[in-house]
């Protein structure tokens, strides 16, 4: 047993120590290992795409996404309007178009910005352990049972509304978890003997967190960030209801879904248009995810 | 050791219920608007006579030890909305129910997301893996308030199944507990897939292997320790969460819970109720993750506290 | 037994047990003579002085009778623990004659004494209510509630004897029986609320003396009224049982409804509207009601405060596309404030019901300085959060874009900030909504006088106010409406307000319901009310 731990910790220190050397060829390795992974490449594909549409949506948008037509609320879809109109007579298919930019930007970014909040935070409490732990953590309990809705308010009142104090209100609530998630990992890793073995030969602490336990707890990190950004893209409806969030007359993916929901029997491609570019986007995120993760491992290990 | 790391938290917990309930108290008067402002407004000095009924003309300093003091004695005030009762009264009459729902949603999402995350994890990248996983994922992108009255429509008014909403009797619960705790089945699966993932694939595990242990026997004695310790982190709030009551869910099953006062009262500027219930969530929140940091330690001995 | 039934259906399978269990449930939640009312919200209480809101008005108006109440049809004053009234000549002296009959739920009669109590009560500043100005029309009441008078036998009410109750008023008040309809005015048991204080309203507590008496009260989830058998007209009361459910979602009232397990709703979502409108069945309910959707205009904030900017913006979008393709409900575009027939008083159409006036507003705009839109400044119109709001909100951007050449920006806030942003006079343009108070001209247009603290527009006119003073002091009824068409027709020169549509009540109606009466102050005492094919 012991000489096999042995072993494998050679193994490990080994693969770390060739990545330092030669960083570009491990991504080029994963960049390959990725474009074998058909999936993640659909994934890849797939978010591109709305990427480009996205960015292209002011030119290429059939319609005006404000333009009322108040003589044809409700149409169903048609030559016209591919998706049908609202309940104001606006092209559905442009609203959603322009929903996107504003969902996914705000999806993506403030995801981006918790994960990294939680993980250096969370990472840091778990790896230092003791007082430092039990503060930390007790921070975060404390942050959890602030009551969330005067805190955007109050912000409000202070900063008035924009864009910044958006992603500051979605970040603030999304870190949490994702930093008690890191730092269950890291409590858990640093106790392996990888780290006490790079500790032995005088790897530094700032060094082992961020070479060994940080990419070794990645798997959750991907997966919960995955998860997050649908739950960011929902929470921007709820910050539109406080007055923060997208402003009528702009949709977003979001608000598209919470009005549709209301308007489901009467036509439910209202509802269906929305959900399925929320899904799909997921999809795609998370295929891209799990095969990211996979490629990046620097073990390689897969069945 | 255990037990002198126990205490050290506990410890904690008086100093923090402190910190909390003075950012909470201070944090919510710098809100704008009060109580007793509607849309018809009162004259000045009706409003006078409201404000000296709940002690809101004493200076905010006062009123803050007057809370402390009847914090204390375990007394939360009365509710400014609903005049005739304490927000005691409050949480006991709806702490229940919500508890109710949460402990059924949590069960459902617990038996389903574990299975399929674990499935998923020993097969990955096969059709048991694709299947499961697709269908957690729609159930993250639906929110619960496209569910609800998705399963309504479908069990209860185009199917005769089930009642609409309501909170009498044991089919109420079905619908209601299905739509919460889909959400969270999903993210269980997700983790627990991803913890597996990441534990299979680590040395031990296929020293295990090598050994010529069954697949099985590897996941259950070496990897569900390991594997579930994201389930597990994610779990801590998630429990103190689903207890204290689901907002979207009860408003959709019109279910008496405490999950509309966490939204209701701070729109309402019900400042005790706000109080009563930050204080709640933040109690089940600290007790929820020193839960977990125990079965931490019972999961994986080498995690120590110091 | 629609509920039992259907699960029947459903459950044949499964053991004796839960059929039992089924069976159980099914006979709590339905029983014969049972109205299951949709009442939008959970109440704040059930103290008629301390509540302020319509779903705990649904609720009081069946368990408390009035002094004089109001028929069903016809909004007339009709006996209620009063069986006579006398008007003295300057209209200022009212003298009930009280029935003999009439009893407590516990039983104690009802005496002069007792209105004299409740009153006292409404105005007494350690009650704090907030309704305590629905007393203000009788003599001393305000003077008392402000705590500048002390002594309680100086205000306008006493009891002759046990069953003769005089009421004196600061001024001829033709409204004042309609009034009394009020829960504010209804009759408390004394004895009941000096003994369990701010829990008298508890069911184990609580006495009344309407057709309906407190059973239960589950927080949110039910309150459950009985008949009362101590009510002196209870031979006329059919329904055994009321429940009110607060279902604060409009979809799943609407649900509910359809699943049979009501008969009222109270609301009916927006986008369902068109659908239940082409449902021939015959539960669609749509009656005028008593309130006015409206926008306030700052006359404070350039450049509303040029009286042609508000002209324009007032004749410049068409208030019938409004009612016809954004709220749906049948609700009337607003050519006045005041609803048409509020008391009796018609208002001067003044506005553009539709969007005829456009060339005219243009020429406004230009005269103002803006020609075309050009050089007028972002104007901001605020709104609380809510879908209805946003979409008309939405609605009349466009229409001032595409007609006038203005730039509007739409700012939602949530609803206490809102509430502040209007008392700060902190906005612009403001969604706002009136419900009259009573049936009355008076309950719209005083709100507009300069020191009101609910004219938000910061409007100031000292003729206005003279008009209104005038009105409030004056007998003759026909005079009274002259004064209020004057001052209508200032408030729609000055327009510090865009008055947009009268709203309706849009709600669904089982047709079991019978006795139940459309008008507009959605006014449905339960007493009269009984249901058909309830077995």
């Amino acid at each position: 047993m012991s000489s096999s731990i042995t072993l494998t910790m050679e193994k490990h220190l080994a693969t770390t120590s060739v990545a330092e050397e030669k960083g570009s060829s491990l991504w080029q390795d994963a960049f390959h290992r990725l474009k074998k992974n058909k999936l993640a490449l659909a994934g890849a594909i797939f978010l591109l795409l709305e990427i480009t549409i996205a960015v292209l949506t002011p030119v290429i948008a059939p319609y005006s996404f404000e333009e009322q037509n108040l003589e044809m609320t409700m149409a169903p879809m048609s030559a016209q309007h591919w998706l049908g109109t609202d309940s104001l007579g606006r092209d559905l298919l442009t609203r959603l178009m322009y929903g996107g930019r504003i969902s996914l930007l705000v999806g993506i970014l403030a995801s981006l910005v918790s994960v990294f909040i939680g993980v250096l935070y969370g990472a840091t409490a778990g790896f230092f352990g003791g007082k430092i732990d039990n503060w930390m953590m007790r921070i975060v309990d404390v942050l959890y049972a602030l009551p969330f809705i005067f805190m955007v308010i109050i912000l409000m009142v202070y900063f008035g509304r924009n864009f910044v104090l958006l992603f500051v209100a979605l970040g603030a609530t999304q870190w949490l978890t994702m930093a008690r998630i890191v730092r269950g990992q890291v409590m858990s890793l640093k106790e392996k003997e990888f780290v006490e073995a790079a500790r032995s030969i005088g790897v530094g602490d700032f060094k082992i967190l961020t070479r060994h336990l940080i990419p070794n707890s990645l798997g959750p990190v991907i997966v919960y960030l995955t998860l997050t950004v649908p739950a960011v893209i929902l929470e921007e409806a709820f910050l539109s209801f406080l007055g923060l969030g997208v402003q009528a007359p702009m949709a977003s993916w979001g608000t598209l879904i919470s009005s549709g929901v209301e308007a489901m029997e009467i036509a439910p491609r209202v509802l269906i248009a929305p959900a399925i570019c929320l899904s799909l986007t997921l999809l795609s995120l998370n295929f891209l995810g799990d095969g990211l993760r996979d490629a990046l491992d620097p073990k390689g290990a897969r069945d | 050791m255990i037990l002198k790391y126990l205490l050290k938290r506990i410890a904690v917990l008086v100093p923090v219920f402190l910190f909390v309930v003075t950012v909470v108290f201070f944090m919510i008067r710098f809100a704008p608007g009060g109580p007793f402002d509607s849309e018809k407004r009162v004259s000045p000095e009706i409003m006078k006579n409201l404000q000296a009924k709940y002690h809101m003309d004493e200076p905010l300093y006062k009123q803050y030890f007057r809370y402390l003091g009847d914090l204390a004695q375990g007394d939360l005030g009365p509710s400014f909305k609903h005049a005739n009762r304490s927000v005691n009264e409050i949480i006991f009459e709806a702490l229940p129910v919500s508890a109710e729902l949460g402990l059924i949603s949590l069960t459902w999402a617990l038996l389903i997301g574990l299975a399929a995350g674990l499935v998923a994890s020993m097969r990955p990248n096969t059709w048991l893996d694709y299947i499961p996983m697709s269908f957690s994922l729609i159930g993250i992108s639906l929110p619960t308030f496209v569910i609800g009255p998705v399963l309504v429509l479908v069990f209860a008014l185009w199917n005769d199944w089930l009642p609409v909403a309501g909170w009498n009797s044991w089919q109420d619960r079905i619908l209601p507990s299905l739509t919460l705790g889909m959400a969270y089945a999903a993210y269980i699966s997700r983790l627990t897939r991803g913890g597996m993932m990441e534990i299979r694939s680590q040395d031990f595990m296929r020293t295990a292997k090598m050994k010529g242990l069954s697949e099985m026997q590897v996941v259950v004695r070496h990897g569900l320790k390991g594997g579930l310790l994201p389930v597990i982190s994610y779990l801590g709030p998630a429990l103190a969460g689903i207890i204290t009551g689901a907002l979207v869910t009860e408003s959709i099953f019109h279910i008496p819970g405490l999950g509309r006062f966490f939204v209701e009262s701070a729109v309402n500027r019900d400042y005790t109720v706000v109080m009563g219930t930050a204080l709640l969530y933040f109690a089940l929140i600290f007790f929820c993750n020193l839960l977990v940091d125990i079965v931490y330690a019972f999961l994986d001995p080498r995690v120590r506290y110091e | 037994m629609t509920r039992e039934k259907k699960q029947n259906k459903t459950w044949r399978g499964l053991s004796a047990l839960l059929v039992a269990a089924n069976v159980m449930v099914a006979t709590a939640s339905f029983a014969a003579g049972t109205f299951n009312f949709g009442n939008g919200a959970e109440p704040k209480d059930l103290d008629p002085h301390i509540v302020t809101g319509v779903p705990e008005h649904h609720i009081l108006l069946n368990m408390f009778e009035p002094l004089v109440a109001m028929d069903p049809k016809t909004l007339a004053p009709i006996p209620g623990v009063a069986t006579s009234w006398k008007v003295s000549k300057d209209l200022k002296t009212y003298t009930f004659t009280l029935r003999k009959d009439a009893k407590w739920s516990n039983g104690e009669a009802i005496t002069a004494a007792d209105f004299v109590y409740s009153w006292t009560r409404l105005l007494t500043p350690a009650t704090a209510a907030e309704y305590a100005y629905q007393a203000y029309y009788m003599k001393n009441g305000k003077a008392f509630n402000e705590g500048k008078l002390k002594d309680a036998s100086q205000l306008g009410f006493k009891a002759i004897d046990p069953y003769t109750l005089e009421v004196q008023l600061e001024a001829p008040t033709p409204f004042f029986l309609g009034l009394l309809n009020h829960h504010s005015l209804y009759p408390v048991p004394k004895s009941v609320v000096e003994k369990h204080g701010s829990r008298w309203t508890r069911p184990e507590n609580m006495v009344s003396n309407g057709a309906f008496i407190l059973d239960k009260w589950e927080m949110n989830k039910v309150i459950s009224l009985k008949k009362n058998e101590t009510y002196w007209d209870k031979t006329k009361v059919s329904l055994d049982r009321v429940n009110f459910h607060p279902v604060e979602k409009q979809d799943t009232e609407e649900k509910l409804f359809r699943s049979k397990e009501l008969h009222t709703t109270n609301e009916l979502p927006l986008e369902k509207i068109p659908f239940w409108q082409a449902d021939k069945s015959g539960v669609y309910q749509q009656s005028p009601y008593l309130g006015i959707y409206h926008y306030w205009l700052n006359v404070g904030k350039a450049p509303l405060d040029n009286k042609l900017v508000r002209q324009a913006l007032n004749l410049g979008f068409d208030r019938e596309r409004i009612v016809k393709y954004v709220t749906r409900g049948g609700q009337e575009p607003a050519q006045g404030f005041t609803p048409p027939g509020a008391g009796g008083f018609f208002p001067k159409a003044r506005l553009p019901k539709d969007g005829s006036s456009i060339a005219k507003a243009k020429e406004l705009l230009a005269k103002a300085g803006y020609p075309g839109g050009k050089g007028l400044p972002k104007i901001e119109l605020l709104y609380n959060t809510s879908d209805a709001h946003k979409k008309i909100a939405e609605a009349m951007q466009q229409m001032w874009k595409t007609n006038l050449g203005i730039d509007v920006v739409l700012v939602n806030q949530e609803w206490k900030v809102y509430l502040d942003s209007q008392t700060q006079k902190n906005y612009m343009v403001s969604r706002a909504g009136w419900i009259g108070d009573y049936n009355d001209a008076n309950t719209f247009l005083d709100m507009f006088m300069s020191d009101n603290g609910n004219n938000k527009a910061g409007f100031k006119n000292a003729k206005y106010d003279e008009l209104l003073t005038k009105a409030a002091n004056e007998k003759n009824a026909k005079k009274r409406l002259e004064f209020f068409q004057e001052a209508e027709g200032i408030l729609m020169e000055e327009l510090p307000t865009i008055p947009i549509y009268v709203y309706t009540r849009v709600y669904l109606k089982s047709k079991d319901v019978q006795g139940w009466y459309p008008n507009i102050l959605d006014y449905h005492p339960l007493k009269y009310v009984s249901l058909t094919g309830a077995k």
